[in-house]
C-alpha cells in the first residue's frame, strides 16, 4: 500500500498523513490555535547545543519504490516529505521535535507568527533576512509568490491554498496572486490576503507545498529535479529507479532550531527497489539504518524483530490516522442508517486488527477522529457490552435486529478494496461480516492506484456499496477527518477527487461543523467540543465502518541514536546521529 | 535398393501384427503399455480425484468451511484448545502468526493460512480452480485454434494470411506479459469482461480461463495449421472433393479426423502449461479472485509466511510439481502414443 502512506503523485487523495503520539488532543489544539491564533510568537529561540562530536557520516533509508516527481508543489507523499523538510522551509513550520512539542507551529522564514487582521482574513509577515537558497541566491518574500502561485501551475493540491485572493482564477495554464500575495522585498514583508477567515491557515501553509522556492522556478512541474530550497540539506541528486541523495547545504545557517535546527548526518541516502524483507535484513546485518517502510515488514520478520536482540533498534507509534470502510450512502442498503449501524454492530474489530498485525499494531475504533486528536473523546456505540468508550466485541443479534428492521436482508453488496495481501484480506472479512448478517457480499479488488479514485467518483457509484479507505492526518485539526471526509462541501459529482465517498451528508451535521470552524479562532474550547459533538454525530449515523487506528514500526541499526517522533513529520531523520 | 517401407509391404513377416485395428484402439495399446505413462496418469488422477472431494474432507473430515476468514477461531491440538492466530511474543508482541501443521486430519492437518483458514482444506478447493482453469484454458485454446487453423488452412489465401497474421500479433507479444496486461485491464473494470451478451463477472474462474486460453491460441494454431496444410491437398480430400462434398463437410469429416492427434498430443502439455501459467498469474494476484483460491493464490499469500510456517508455500508448490510434472510425462506418452513415425518402434 503501500497502504495511504506512499501514493503516487497526483494521486487524488488529496490529503493524507500522519500522526500524533501522546493523549490529551484538546491540549494539542489549543497550542495551535494559541500559535496561530495570538500572534507575535517569538521569533528566535536559541538553539540547543548539538554537539559537534554526533555530526557526519551518512545516514542510508531504504525504500521499496520512491515517491513519485519531486517537485515538492506536488508530492504528497509522506516518504518526500521526511526529506523536504531537511531541505526546505516555510513560512511556519511543525517544530522539529519529539512527541506532543512536535505538533507546535513555529515562525520558519518568518521571524514571527502574524495575529491576523481584517477580520481573520489578512496575515502580514516579516521574512528574516540573511538566508540564503541552497544555490547561493538570497531569499526574497516574494519568492513565496511564486511558491503559491506554483501551487495552481504545476498543479498541487489546491484546496490548501485556494483561499488567498485571486487564487479563484488561478490554473495550469497561470496564476496571478499578485493580490492575493503581496511582497515587499525592500520591506522584508509579505502580507497575505485570504477571502474568507480560515483558522486553519498556519497548518496548511506549514505543509510542504509552501516550502519556499527561489522565483525564478518554473511554473511548470519540474519533474525529478527538486528547486533549491533554504534548509540544511540540498537535494544532490534523485533518480527514482536507483536512489536520492542529500547533502549539506554549505549556505545554511540556524536561526530557529525549533523550527530549523542542524542536521547531524553529512549525507542522507534513500536508496530504492529492494523488497521490503531485504530492506529488514540489511538493517538487521548493518548495511543501511532505516527501513522506510515498517508498516509492510512480513509477518515473518515481525517475528524476528520481537527478539530482545532487537528491542532497542524497533520503535513502534501510535498514528492518528483511521482505516476504514465507507458505506455508500446513496445506493441500498446504506442508505439507511438502521443497514449501517447493523455493519458496525457486526463488523469483528478484533479480526480486522489481527489483519494489520494485531494489537501491537493497531487499535481497534468506532469513531472518525483518532486517539490523541484534538477533539478526541472516545466514543464506541458499537460493541457488545455497557462500555460505550472501547470496542471489546461484535454485537450480532443487534446487528441482525437491525437488518431486520431496515428490511435489507438479503441484499446484494459488493465491497470495493484494494487487491494487495492487506487489502484482499480486510474485503474477505467485511465480506464475511456481511454475510454473517444475512446480506448476499461479494468482494472486488482493484489495483490501489485505481481503487481510491473510483470509489471517489459518484459515476461508479452504482457499482459498490462498500469502500475501503484510510486516512492519516494532514496537521492536527478535527476538521481535516471530520469536514473532509464527512462534509457535505467535499462531495464533488463525478470527480475523482471526492473525498467524502460515503456521500454522506447531514444537514445538522454540517451545521454544526460550520460552527465550530467558524469558532475556532475566537473561542478554542468551544471549538473543540462542537468538532467531540460532530465525531459522535458521524458515529452515530455510521457512514463508514470504522475498523482501527493503526501504528507504525521504525526499524533502526544498531549505530542509530538520537530517536524522535514527530507526531506530524514521524521520524526527524537529520536529528538522528550515528556511532 | 527398396526403401525401407517397400521391404515392409514386401515381406509378410515385417507386417505389424496388429494391421487393420483402429488406428485409437491401437495408440490407446501403446499408451496402456507405457508404464510411465500410466503411472503419471494415475498420480494426475489421484490429485484431481483428491481435489474434487475437496467439500467431502472440508465439510465431512476437517469440519470447516475454508472461505471467511477465521482469524478469532480456536481447534485443538494435542486435546488443548488453542487459537488459530497467535500474537506474537518477545518484548513488543508483532504480528499474528497463524498455527503450524497439527498433522491431524480434521484439525487443521497442514496448519491456517495468514486468515486463519484451514490449509488443507484451502489446497484441495484450490486445487479445484487450478485444474478446471487449467484444463478449461487448454480445452478452449485447442479448440479455437483448431477451428483457426482447419479454416486457414483449408481455405488458404487471404484468409489464411490474415488470421496467421493474426496469431503472429499474438505470439509476438511475452506471453505473460499479455496475459498480465488482460488480467489486470479486465480485474480492474468493476464488472469484469462485457462482451456482447457474455458477461463474466472479475471474481468468475472463467475469467482467467478465458485470458489463458486467448493468450496461447498461437501456440497451438501453429501445428494445426501445419498439419491441415499437409492434408488439405491429400488424395484422398480431392476424392471426397471430386464426389461433390461440400466445404463443411469436408473440413470436419475429410480433414479433422486426419489432424486431430496433433491436438491431442499437444492437450496435456498444454493443460500442464496452463496451469503453470494460471499459478504465476494468481501469484502475481492478476489470476484467480477472492473468494476463490487456486493453489497460486495460496503461494502469494504465504510468502510472508516462508520461514515460520513454511508449509502454506510448500504445500501448493508440491502440488503444483506432481500435477506438472505428471502432465508432461503423460503428454510425452500420449505423443508417442499418436505419433505415426513412433508407430514401428513402439510395435516392435
Amino acid at each position: 500500500m503501500k497502504r495511504t502512506r506512499a501514493l503516487p503523485a497526483g494521486a487524488a487523495r488529496p490529503r493524507a498523513r500522519r500522526v500524533y503520539t501522546l493523549s490529551t488532543g484538546a491540549v494539542a489544539a489549543a497550542l495551535v490555535v494559541v500559535a496561530a491564533g495570538c500572534g507575535g510568537s517569538s521569533s528566535s529561540s536559541s538553539p540547543p547545543a548539538q554537539p559537534a562530536a554526533h555530526k557526519g557520516g551518512t545516514f542510508t533509508i531504504l525504500a521499496n519504490s520512491a515517491f513519485g516527481v519531486a517537485d515538492p508543489a506536488q508530492n504528497y507523499t509522506l516518504e518526500q516529505w521526511q526529506l523536504l523538510i531537511d531541505t526546505h522551509d516555510g513560512l511556519v513550520g511543525f517544530a522539529k521535535a519529539g512527541g506532543l512539542a512536535g505538533n507546535k507551529i513555529v515562525p520558519d522564514l518568518a521571524t514571527a507568527i502574524p495575529k491576523p487582521t481584517n477580520g481573520g482574513k489578512t496575515y502580514l509577515f516579516h521574512i528574516r533576512r540573511g538566508i540564503k537558497f541552497s544555490n547561493g541566491q538570497t531569499l526574497k518574500p516574494s519568492d513565496f509568490v511564486t511558491t503559491f502561485e506554483r501551487q495552481f501551475t504545476v498543479p498541487g493540491p489546491t484546496s490548501f491554498y485556494s483561499g488567498i485572493v485571486g487564487a479563484d482564477k488561478c490554473s495550469t495554464k497561470g496564476c496571478d496572486l499578485s493580490k492575493g500575495a503581496v511582497a515587499d522585498d525592500s520591506g522584508y514583508t509579505l502580507t497575505i490576503n485570504l477571502t474568507a477567515p480560515n483558522p486553519e491557515f498556519m497548518d496548511q501553509l506549514a505543509l510542504p507545498f509552501a516550502f519556499a522556492v527561489p522565483a525564478k522556478t518554473s511554473p511548470k512541474l519540474t519533474g525529478n529535479n527538486v528547486p533549491p530550497g533554504t534548509g540544511p540539506y540540498m537535494w544532490k541528486s534523485y533518480n527514482p529507479n536507483t536512489q536520492a541523495v542529500l547533502v549539506r547545504n554549505p549556505y545554511f545557517h540556524v536561526w530557529n532550531a525549533q523550527a530549523q535546527p542542524a542536521g547531524y548526518p553529512d549525507q542522507i541516502i534513500e536508496k530504492y527497489g529492494l523488497q521490503v524483507s531485504d530492506e529488514v535484513r540489511a538493517v538487521q546485518n548493518g548495511q543501511a539504518n532505516e527501513v522506510f517502510d515498517g508498516d509492510q515488514i512480513p509477518s515473518d520478520q515481525l517475528n524476528q524483530l520481537n527478539s530482545p536482540k532487537y528491542a532497542s533498534q524497533v520503535h513502534v507509534n501510535t498514528l492518528t490516522a483511521d482505516w476504514y470502510f465507507a458505506l455508500n450512502t446513496k445506493q441500498p442498503p446504506f442508505n439507511n442508517v438502521q443497514a449501517r449501524q447493523a455493519i458496525n454492530y457486526a463488523a469483528n474489530r478484533a479480526a480486522y486488527v489481527k489483519i494489520a498485525g494485531g494489537p501491537s499494531l493497531a487499535v481497534p475504533t468506532c469513531q472518525v477522529l483518532p486517539p490523541n486528536f484534538p477533539a478526541y473523546k472516545a466514543y464506541c456505540p458499537y460493541t457488545a457490552g455497557t462500555d460505550h468508550t472501547k470496542w471489546t466485541a461484535p454485537d450480532l443479534a443487534k446487528a441482525r435486529q437491525l437488518v431486520q428492521q431496515s428490511g435489507t436482508a438479503g441484499m446484494k453488496v459488493v465491497v470495493n478494496g484494494t487487491n494487495d495481501q492487506v487489502g484482499k484480506a480486510l474485503v474477505q472479512q467485511m465480506v464475511s461480516d456481511l454475510n454473517a448478517i444475512g446480506y448476499k457480499a461479494s468482494p472486488q479488488l482493484l489495483a490501489a492506484s485505481i481503487q481510491y479514485p473510483f470509489v471517489q467518483n459518484s459515476s461508479n457509484s452504482a457499482k459498490w456499496n462498500v469502500g475501503w479507505s484510510a486516512w492519516y492526518q494532514d496537521y492536527p485539526a478535527p476538521s481535516d477527518f471530520l469536514n473532509v471526509l464527512l462534509g457535505c462541501g467535499n462531495i464533488h459529482p463525478n470527480s475523482d477527487a471526492s473525498p467524502n465517498i460515503a456521500a454522506f451528508c447531514d444537514k445538522n451535521v454540517q451545521a454544526k461543523i460550520d460552527q465550530a470552524e467558524s469558532m475556532a479562532a475566537t473561542n478554542a474550547a468551544g471549538a473543540t467540543a462542537l468538532w467531540t459533538q460532530v465525531d459522535h454525530m458521524d458515529t452515530d449515523a455510521a457512514p463508514w465502518v470504522d475498523m482501527y487506528n493503526p501504528k507504525q514500526i521504525d526499524f533502526l541499526s544498531k549505530n542509530v541514536h538520537g530517536y524522535k517522533w514527530s507526531p506530524q513529520w514521524y521520524i526527524l531523520i537529520d536529528q538522528l546521529w550515528l556511532s | 535398393m527398396a526403401t525401407l517401407l517397400e521391404q515392409v509391404e514386401a515381406d509378410p513377416g515385417l507386417r505389424p501384427a496388429v494391421a487393420g485395428r483402429n488406428p485409437w484402439a491401437l495408440a490407446a495399446r501403446r499408451l496402456w503399455r507405457n508404464r510411465i505413462a500410466m503411472a503419471s496418469l494415475l498420480l494426475f488422477l489421484v490429485i484431481a480425484v483428491m481435489c474434487l472431494a475437496a467439500p467431502l474432507y472440508a465439510h465431512n473430515v476437517a469440519h470447516v468451511n475454508p472461505f471467511p476468514p477465521n482469524l478469532n477461531g480456536h481447534t485443538v491440538v494435542n486435546g488443548k484448545v488453542v487459537p488459530v492466530m497467535r500474537q506474537g511474543g518477545g518484548v513488543l508482541h508483532l504480528g499474528e502468526t497463524p498455527i503450524g501443521p497439527t498433522w491431524d486430519p480434521s484439525h487443521y492437518f497442514l496448519g491456517a493460512d495468514s486468515l486463519g483458514r484451514d490449509m488443507a482444506a484451502l489446497l484441495l478447493y484450490g486445487g479445484r480452480s487450478s485444474l478446471l482453469v487449467g484444463i478449461g484454458a487448454a480445452v478452449l485454446c485447442s479448440l479455437a485454434a483448431t477451428v483457426i487453423a482447419l479454416i486457414a488452412g483449408f481455405f488458404g489465401g487471404v484468409t489464411d494470411s490474415l488470421l496467421s497474421r493474426l496469431m503472429d500479433v499474438i505470439w509476438a507479444f511475452p506471453v505473460y506479459l499479455l496475459a498480465i496486461c488482460i488480467s489486470t485491464e479486465l480485474l480492474t473494470h468493476s464488472n469484469g469482461f462485457q462482451f456482447g451478451p457474455l458477461h463474466v463477472q472479475a471474481s468468475s474462474l472463467w475469467l482467467p480461463t478465458i485470458i489463458i486460453a486467448f493468450i496461447y491460441v498461437p501456440y497451438v494454431y501453429r501445428p494445426m495449421r501445419g498439419q491441415v496444410l499437409s492434408v488439405v491437398n491429400k488424395e484422398f480430400v480431392e476424392a471426397s472433393t471430386a464426389q461433390g462434398a461440400g466445404n463443411l463437410r469436408l473440413i470436419f469429416s475429410e480433414i479433422l479426423p486426419n489432424v486431430v492427434s496433433t491436438a491431442i498430443v499437444l492437450l496435456p502439455l498444454m493443460i500442464a502449461t496452463t496451469i503453470l501459467t494460471e499459478a504465476a498469474l494468481s501469484f502475481l494476484g492478476v489470476g484467480v479472485q477472492p473468494p476463490n483460491v487456486s493453489w497460486g493464490t495460496i503461494i502469494q499469500d504465504g510468502t510472508d509466511l516462508i520461514y515460520t510456517r513454511p508449509w502454506v508455500t510448500i504445500a501448493p508448490g508440491l502440488m503444483i510439481l506432481l500435477t506438472v510434472l505428471s502432465l508432461n510425462v503423460l503428454g510425452d506418452g500420449v505423443r508417442d502414443a499418436l505419433d505415426p513415425r513412433a508407430k514401428l518402434r513402439v510395435e516392435g
